[in-house]
């Protein structure tokens, strides 16, 4: 019996067993990881718990390596001579050749026994070198800059950098201060040149209107003439900017990141429900940033969408609940309110009753809002639509965040059915009474003011003053966006959870819990509903799609649901762009 | 009439004594505590209270070495809010001070303040109750204020005060014991216990620890005197240090030790709740001094043979030398009351377990063989010699016993090992 | 954690009765005491006190002139020679501030200002004095050379609102400062 030879060679290798899978093996750091074929070492390195440094580098974009600073060292093993069989350690990996030189790691693919070093002598020089290079003519104004504290320059410069210049020459002047669009503002000493956001208005936005100008150091980043950066998602670059040389007009100079606190979201304005970070302090929203989710918006949000945040620390809100009187409304405490609105509801008959509820309410809300149909013995529940114009990319037609959930938890397949027969009813006096919750009905539903005159009570919430308010008998103060938990389901038919950022203003309340004192004050019943976990759990259990959710199963990325069918126009064309 | 005439006379001794000179002397220890131990720690101390005239328009405040600082803290302590906690019993809460400071203040009763005034050719004795158990009645009823301090701890409800009313009330209960036996040789001495007489005696025969004169006539003491002088030391020693525990003042400050107990029994007390137990301990402080001037210190008498000659000072029929040993006491009660405040000062704090070792063990054995010590010595003359020999022998013997059971109750347990 | 087990010191006879050590704690406490009513407390000379124990007589006397170099107190926004302020809003100070009595609100210079290259100056710069700990973390922290600890130490107001020193109370105490790096003159 022979030993080893022989055995050697009947064991099955590991780049075998890889391609098995379509996959290959890469040694990262002294350990052995398989990978899919094709991914780049910078990918590569990151599924192994190892984060290359890098600036021009972004996952969504094209990959031009200008940056150099994901340099790492490669090595392949040594091609074997014709006949020879290559030689193998005990587990079945050849040697790794490893190359004198750095490599970059965003432009380059892995293939079979490569191997990675992110770490060592020859790796460290290289960054400490890039980032002198690039900080030779960046200024030094980081007190000043809003990037600092989000800064990738800072941070590699503390992790790689040499720690003080060795440069003695004037550095080169560059225009600052520079209005490239309404949106955003450019310094282009801060630039260090990376192209993310040429590369984004080219591949993502597909309004290619930045490039560079010039050449060596007095290369600027510039706007094309007689154009501005006036995308609806030029903001977006602002994010990507690794340095501070883009930065946000509605965000400039207002206050530094470090003291606000992250708190993971969606956003409101349409059906796709985009992720975001909503980025608060003391209460009050200072920026709102795309969160990623390759399910929903990749990495990206509109500006339209972004910038539509103002409204909820405004001079509108509405911060204690209203009860009409005469012309004006007065304020009145929550119990009264409640209590008299019971009053005028309890004589109707449930005919007379009507309920407009909105696509901007979540699943919970709707859920209690059936409940309340049902207590008060009514059919007329109906949704208002809102659409207008789909962008192709990220912007719905279906303006409502919630109709997909709406249809879930209404269990109807056209939320919106209704809303003619409750209009005409209005309009011809059978309906006595309407509750409008969250919407405001005369801009967006085709009511006029004369037809609510007739009403003999209407009762709205809401958290802005608005026309339809100024018409009803009782205004309920409501809670935005950012101050509400909850979930929705976004036109793929993805569940995903509201997150509470901010507390609702004064004595305004978060909107389940209107509902939930609504129904308890006209049935006369305690509600045992006390946290909005405790309404999920009854809405699950009512809806099949639901059955065995909560809240906090949800996660941050969401669960899909439902199938829809429907596909966000921008991850489609990202696909297409892959292919 | 007479009768009437009798009660209105109490009444003017009971509000004299008590309310002029025993009251007023509370708050003036306090000042003093603060002045003295200010200076013992280089500060200043309070030196500012005073009466504003900057804002009557002149030119400078008056000060006054900060005298008013006492009548400040008076108002203060009268204008705080008086704050009853809702998880105390009440009735017991606030009865406790009442029962801290009353006894206190009735013990005033028997100490004797000076020599008799006589007006008119009616002798006034300078002490509201010229009871003849002088010193039997002050324990009786200072060991009331026991009762109030462990009141207060368990009405409180809190752990803190609890803790500091169980410490105060072992505390007094070991220590009166070798307080009531430590004033036995001086009894025996005297024979007698009516702090009056004894007071007088010391007048014409010198005092206890100051035996320089006889029947008005300056000399040294006789052998027999002389003598005593060693029991009545240590009767000396051990009545003060009691005094210190009894009182609750530093070094044996344990029901109210600050790092431990925040505050002690007081812990839950505010306004003048509070300061009536403050009252209390300070007028405590007070009667003992009081009474350790009366009977070791002479009281009242001058010494010298002065005495005599004061008393015999009068404006026609006004014999005022009781009010010149009216100040004679006070003199020495002040300087005894400074004296208390630099062992506050100077000594740390007992740990509980030395404090009852230092009661049980030492003076309570002391005091015992103090006892029989001093019966030797002033009953040595009718004796023989045989008998005094045979007695001292005893007496060393029996010292020795209990110096010996004292040193094993110390000993520490040999830890056998199997 | 090691255990230690302090052995406590053997005393001697002597030393077991205390007589000794109290008389010694007497003859101390009464020395000072003398001393101070003599009016020559050790050391009373050097802190110029009246001898009476070593306190200063406050309001009367003051220690303005021997308050060390390195005396930390109300924090104050300075101007440089160029008439120019400081602070350029970075807010590391409101960040690093212990008992986070700072607070900054940012805005930009306008373009027309002689300063608009510096962009940021702070609009509102209020540093609550009930709040302050003199702990100088936010002169240490400071990337601008703007805001330093002063010798003042009688901060007082009647009301919580007086104590608020917002940015003209500030750049009145602070005035001044010469000699200090001026990174912004360089021609940009």
């Amino acid at each position: 019996m022979s030993d080893t030879p022989s055995a050697t060679a009947e064991l099955t290798l590991p780049k075998d067993l890889a391609a098995e899978k379509g996959m290959v093996n890469v040694q990262i750091d002294g350990v052995w990881h398989q990978f899919p074929k094709g991914m780049r070492m910078i990918e590569a390195c990151r599924s192994a718990g190892t984060i290359v440094p890098h600036y021009c580098y972004h996952p969504k974009l094209s990959a031009p390596g200008n940056c150099r600073m994901c340099l790492v060292q490669m090595g392949m093993p040594p091609r074997p001579a014709p006949g020879q069989e290559p030689k193998r350690d005990e587990y079945g990996y050849e040697p790794i050749g490893w190359m004198p030189r750095a490599v970059i790691a965003c432009a380059n693919t892995i293939s079979e026994n490569m191997g990675i070093r992110t770490t060592g002598e020859l790796v460290e020089k290289c960054r400490e070198g890039t980032m002198e290079f690039l900080l030779i003519n960046h200024p030094l104004d980081c007190p000043i800059c809003d990037q600092a504290g989000e800064c990738r320059l800072q941070e590699h410069s503390v992790e790689h950098g040499r720690g003080a210049s060795r440069f003695v020459d004037i550095k080169v002047k560059k225009p600052k201060n520079v209005d490239i669009g309404p949106r955003i503002r450019l310094d282009n000493e801060r630039c260090i040149l990376c192209s993310r956001c040429i590369r984004f208005m080219d591949e993502v936005a597909g309004d290619p209107v930045l490039g560079f100008t010039q050449r060596g150091t007095h290369t600027t980043l510039t706007v094309h003439p007689d154009r501005l950066l006036d995308s609806n998602y030029s903001l977006n670059t602002a994010d990507i900017c690794p340095v501070g040389a883009l930065t946000s007009n509605d965000f400039r100079f207002q206050m530094r990141v470090w003291f606000l606190k992250e708190t993971p979201t969606i956003d409101v304005n349409c059906g796709t429900g985009t992720n975001i970070t909503v980025w608060t302090r003391n209460n009050t929203i200072h920026r709102i940033t795309p969160r990623q989710n390759d399910a929903v918006n990749s990495c990206w949000m509109p500006d339209s969408h972004r910038l539509n945040f103002h409204y909820i620390d405004g001079e509108a809100r509405f911060n204690q609940p209203l009860v009409k009187n005469g012309v004006l409304h007065d304020p009145i405490e929550w119990s009264d309110a409640l209590n008299r609105a019971a009053e005028k509801l309890k004589p109707l008959a449930p005919g007379q009753i009507a309920i407009l509820a909105s696509g901007r309410m979540t699943n919970e809300e709707l859920h209690l809002t059936r409940k309340l149909a049902e207590t008060l013995g009514t059919s007329l529940v109906s949704l208002v639509p809102r659409f207008a114009e789909c962008d192709g990319m990220l912007i719905a037609a279906d303006r409502n965040p919630n109709t997909t959930g709406a249809k879930l938890v209404l269990g109807t397949e056209d939320p919106f059915a209704k809303l003619d027969a409750i209009r005409d009813g209005v309009r011809d006096g059978s309906i006595k009474a309407l509750l409008v919750f969250g919407e405001d009905i005369i801009t967006d539903a085709g009511f006029h003011f004369s037809d609510l005159a007739k009403l003999d009570y209407l009762l709205q919430t809401h958290i802005l003053a608005n026309p339809t308010a100024l018409a009803s008998h009782l205004v309920l103060p409501g809670a935005a966006f950012a101050e509400k938990r909850g979930s929705m389901v976004n036109l793929t038919g993805r569940i995903q959870r509201l997150n509470r950022a901010i507390e609702p203003p004064d004595q305004a309340r978060d909107d389940w819990e209107i509902l939930r004192d609504i129904i308890a004050t006209v049935s006369g019943e305690k509600s045992d509903l006390h946290a909005i976990e405790d309404v999920f759990k009854s809405l699950a259990g009512s809806i099949s799609a639901l059955e065995g959710l909560t809240l906090s199963k949800i996660g941050h990325q969401g669960l899909s649901v439902t199938e829809t069918g429907y596909q966000v126009p921008l991850l489609e064309k990202e696909r297409q762009r892959k292919l | 009439m007479p009768d009437i005439l009798q009660i209105l006379i109490l009444i003017v001794k009971i509000v004299a004594l008590t309310f002029c000179v025993v009251l007023p002397l509370v708050p003036i220890s306090v000042y003093f505590e603060r002045r003295f131990c200010a200076v013992i720690q280089d500060r200043v101390g309070p030196n500012r209270t005073g009466i504003p005239l900057t804002l009557l328009g002149f030119k400078k405040d008056f000060h006054f070495f900060g005298l008013i600082q006492p009548v400040a803290d008076g108002v203060k302590l009268f204008l705080k809010e008086d704050f009853t906690p809702s998880y105390v019993r009440k009735a017991f809460y606030w009865m406790a001070p009442a029962l801290t400071v009353a006894p206190a203040l009735i013990t005033v009763c028997v100490i004797p303040f000076g020599s008799p005034i006589s007006i008119f050719g009616s002798e006034q004795k300078l002490v509201i109750a010229d009871l003849d158990i002088g010193p039997l009645f002050v324990f009786a009823i200072s060991s009331l204020t026991v009762y109030g301090i462990t009141l207060a701890g368990w009405s409180s409800n809190s752990k803190f005060s609890l803790i500091g009313g169980v410490r105060s009330t072992a505390q007094m209960i070991s220590y009166e014991i070798c307080l009531g036996l430590s004033i036995i040789p001086v009894l025996l001495y005297y024979g007698d216990l009516n702090l009056s007489k004894i007071v007088q005696n010391q007048a014409d025969n010198g005092w206890l620890l100051l035996p320089l004169w006889k029947g008005g006539h300056l000399g040294l003491p006789d052998l027999q005197t002389a003598l005593f002088l060693i029991p009545a030391f240590i009767a000396f020693l051990i009545f003060t240090i009691s005094i210190f525990a009894e009182t609750n003042r530093m070094p044996f400050d344990l029901p109210e030790c600050e790092t431990e107990l925040v505050g002690g029994y007081h812990t839950e007390y505010s306004s003048m709740k509070f300061a009536l137990f403050f009252m209390g301990e300070y007028a405590a402080m007070v009667i003992g001094s009081a009474l350790i001037v009366t009977l070791f210190l002479g009281g009242w008498s001058v010494g010298f043979g002065m005495d005599k000659w004061i008393n015999d000072l009068h404006i026609g029929s006004f014999q005022f030398g009781g009010l010149i040993h009216l100040m004679a006491f006070l003199v020495k009660l002040i300087v005894f009351i400074l004296f208390f405040i630099l062992v506050r000062w100077t000594v740390p704090r007992f740990r509980y377990d030395q404090l009852m070792k230092l009661g049980w063990v030492i003076f309570f054995e002391a005091a015992l063989v103090n006892v029989f010590l001093a019966a030797l010595i002033i009953a040595a003359p009718q004796l023989t010699a045989a008998i005094i020999g045979g007695g001292a022998v005893l007496l060393i013997a029996v010292t020795a016993a209990v110096i010996w059971v004292a040193m094993v109750s110390e000993a520490k347990p040999k830890i056998r090992r199997a | 954690m090691a255990v230690v087990k302090l052995q406590r010191p053997k005393l001697n006879a002597g030393e077991k009765i205390y007589f000794g050590a109290i008389l010694k704690g007497f003859f101390i406490t009464m020395s000072h005491a003398v001393r101070s009513l003599l009016g020559k407390t050790t050391g009373a000379k050097d802190l110029a006190s009246s001898g009476l124990g070593v306190t200063m007589q406050f309001p009367e006397q003051r220690w303005d002139n021997q308050l060390p170099e390195y005396y930390r107190g109300a924090p104050t926004l300075v101007i440089d020679e160029q008439g120019r302020e400081r602070c350029v809003s970075c807010q590391l100070c409101e960040f690093i501030c212990p008992p986070k009595a700072i607070r900054i609100t940012p805005s930009e210079i306008p373009t027309d200002d002689k300063w608009a290259k510096v962009e940021k100056r702070p609009i509102e710069f209020d540093i609550d004095m009930i709040r302050c700990i003199y702990c100088g973390m936010c002169e240490e922290v400071c990337p601008e050379q703007a805001i330093f600890l002063r010798k003042d130490y009688l901060v007082t107001g009647h009301t919580r609102a007086e104590m608020v020193h917002d940015k003209k109370k500030l750049y009145e105490i602070g005035g001044i400062r010469t000699g200090l790096v001026n990174k912004w003159n360089e021609l940009k």
